[in-house]
């Protein structure tokens, strides 16, 4: 279980997050919603240590965020970043395989390669792409390598930021796919940040809205809708006018 | 409104300050990463290669023509007090006391510091930086003690092949353009020649080597946001790692050579 107990995150005079409270339970897919520039990046870079809270605590089982080992910490976690941020110096394989490669969880290299192509296969790439490099690849396989290498190390957790961004909206629809069939099939914990609402629907099993810095709304997917909430209702249904200011 | 200049001045100095705390930092904890596992020997062996081997071209060519240059510029200041003779000598020291150490730097930060921030630049802007963190991998450990390391081995080499095709392009022009004996020029280039010459040539080497791939590491693991972020880092890389090895080498000089 990830928990956040009121988080402050400010950038110079910008408070990006001004008391964010959030409990992620094991097992569960949690989807944070938001506008650009909400904190949403900065809430799930806070999570593993990336960027590092002014106030507040994270825990993750119970453990602090910030006190943990870092290298056991870290090989809880596997993370599907916005970009995709492949090696462009290294393979496909050897991306998907870096963490087996290499630290604490190091296998010899035939079978860390099988294991990168067998995770490849999971995420519908052919064997063929292993010795390829990232540059050689769509925006959609590179987003998929970046699955493939999120999940190549089983992890207990796993982040997902913007998974759809940049994607037309039917390889949106296989990524959405993919994640949801991961996350249940590892029956691992789930964050992801997107403000992409197709992604919402078909990933979450429970939502949390940022706005202004803190946690605005919070529940399960299927609440969504009826929850009443102001905010949450202009976000999910794209309106100019309501609570939260549009810059036209 | 009156002390408002002196503030600005102030704060500059500040900014300076602050900056050469932060190197100097950056550059303890590379150094406390060359004898800390894990070791990245691919890295390293992938970083003597194009810090190496891929800068020989350029090294060669630069160090070549400013040997050849070097004998006309001494045979021609010479004849002004009839001291044409001391060519190979002159040639032999200014090469490798000077000017192979100083150019072969040069070059290293035209060639490699830029490129190296514009790689960890990049790597940065696009969330590379952040993923190897993510998978357990601390980023100076392998992106800077691989790099700085093969710099500061590798470097002393290329100012060793540099001084050789230095003297090398003063002895051709020498010989060919003017009119020296060729056995009587490679004897008066071997018998000047000093074992303090050729130690602080391959030191200057090392310490430079260290400040070009230093710098460009540096630069990049701080850079901005965006296509400019990068344009920056790359731009700012060069010209410290210009200006710090023209600063050492003046202080390297005294070291080796003042009375």
């Amino acid at each position: 279980m990830i928990e956040l107990f009121d988080v402050h995150k400010a950038f110079g005079p910008n408070k990006v997050l001004q008391g964010v409270n959030l409990t992620i339970p094991k097992g569960e897919s949690m989807v944070i919603i938001g506008g650009s520039g909400t904190g949403k990046s900065v809430c799930l870079k806070s999570v593993l240590g990336l960027v590092t809270p002014d106030k507040g605590l994270i825990t993750v089982d119970g453990q602090d965020a910030q006190r943990a080992e870092r290298d056991a910490f870290l090989a809880r976690f596997g993370m599907l970043f916005q970009g995709g941020a492949l090696f462009d110096s290294l393979s496909i394989w050897e991306n998907v395989a870096f963490r087996l490669l290499r630290g604490s969880l190091k296998r010899p290299k035939s079978e860390a390669r099988e294991i990168a192509i067998e995770k490849l296969r999971r995420v519908g790439l052919k064997p063929e792409v292993a010795d390829l490099f990232p540059s050689e690849l769509s925006g959609g396989m590179q987003k998929r390598v970046g699955l493939a290498r999120a999940i190549a190390a089983e992890p207990e957790i796993i982040f997902f930021d913007e998974p759809t961004t940049g994607l037309d909206p039917i390889m949106s629809g296989v990524i959405n796919e993919l994640i949801r069939e991961i996350v249940v099939e590892m029956g691992a914990t789930a964050m992801t940040i997107t403000h992409d609402m197709s992604s919402v629907r078909a990933i979450a099993d429970q939502v949390a809205m940022l706005h202004d810095g803190v946690i605005q709304w919070t529940g399960p997917v299927g609440d969504m809708d009826a929850s009443g909430d102001p905010y949450l209702d202009q976000f999910i249904h794209g309106r100019a006018d309501g609570p939260i200011e549009s810059v036209r | 409104m009156l002390l408002s200049p002196i503030a600005a001045v102030g704060r500059s100095v500040l900014h300076i300050l602050a900056m050469i705390g932060q190197v100097v930092i950056f550059a303890v904890q590379t150094v406390v990463h060359f004898v800390r596992p894990p070791f990245y020997l691919r890295e390293f062996f992938q970083s003597l290669l194009s810090i190496g081997f891929f800068s020989l071209p350029v090294v060669g060519l630069t160090a070549f023509f400013t040997g050849g240059a070097l004998a006309l510029q001494i045979y021609s200041g010479g004849a002004r007090f009839n001291a044409e003779a001391v060519v190979p000598q002159i040639v032999a020291i200014g090469m490798i006391r000077e000017l192979g150490p100083v150019l072969v730097g040069l070059m290293i930060a035209a060639r490699v510091t830029s490129s190296i921030a514009a790689e960890i630049a990049t790597m940065k802007v696009t969330e590379q930086i952040d993923a190897l963190v993510t998978l357990s991998t601390h980023p100076m450990k392998y992106l800077t003690a691989p790099r700085v390391m093969a710099a500061t081995l590798v470097v002393p080499l290329l100012v060793g092949i540099g001084d050789i095709i230095g003297i090398y392009g003063g002895f051709l022009v020498g010989t060919s353009r003017l009119g020296f004996n060729t056995a009587a020029y490679l004897q008066n280039t071997a018998d000047f020649i000093q074992a303090t010459d050729i130690i602080s040539s391959l030191t200057k080497g090392a310490v430079f080597g260290f400040i070009a791939a230093l710098m460009g590491c540096y630069y990049g693991m701080n850079s901005g946001r965006g296509a400019q972020g990068v344009g920056r880092a790359t731009k700012l890389s060069v010209v410290a790692a210009a200006v710090m090895i023209l600063a050492a080498n003046y202080v390297l000089t005294e070291v080796f050579f003042s009375a």
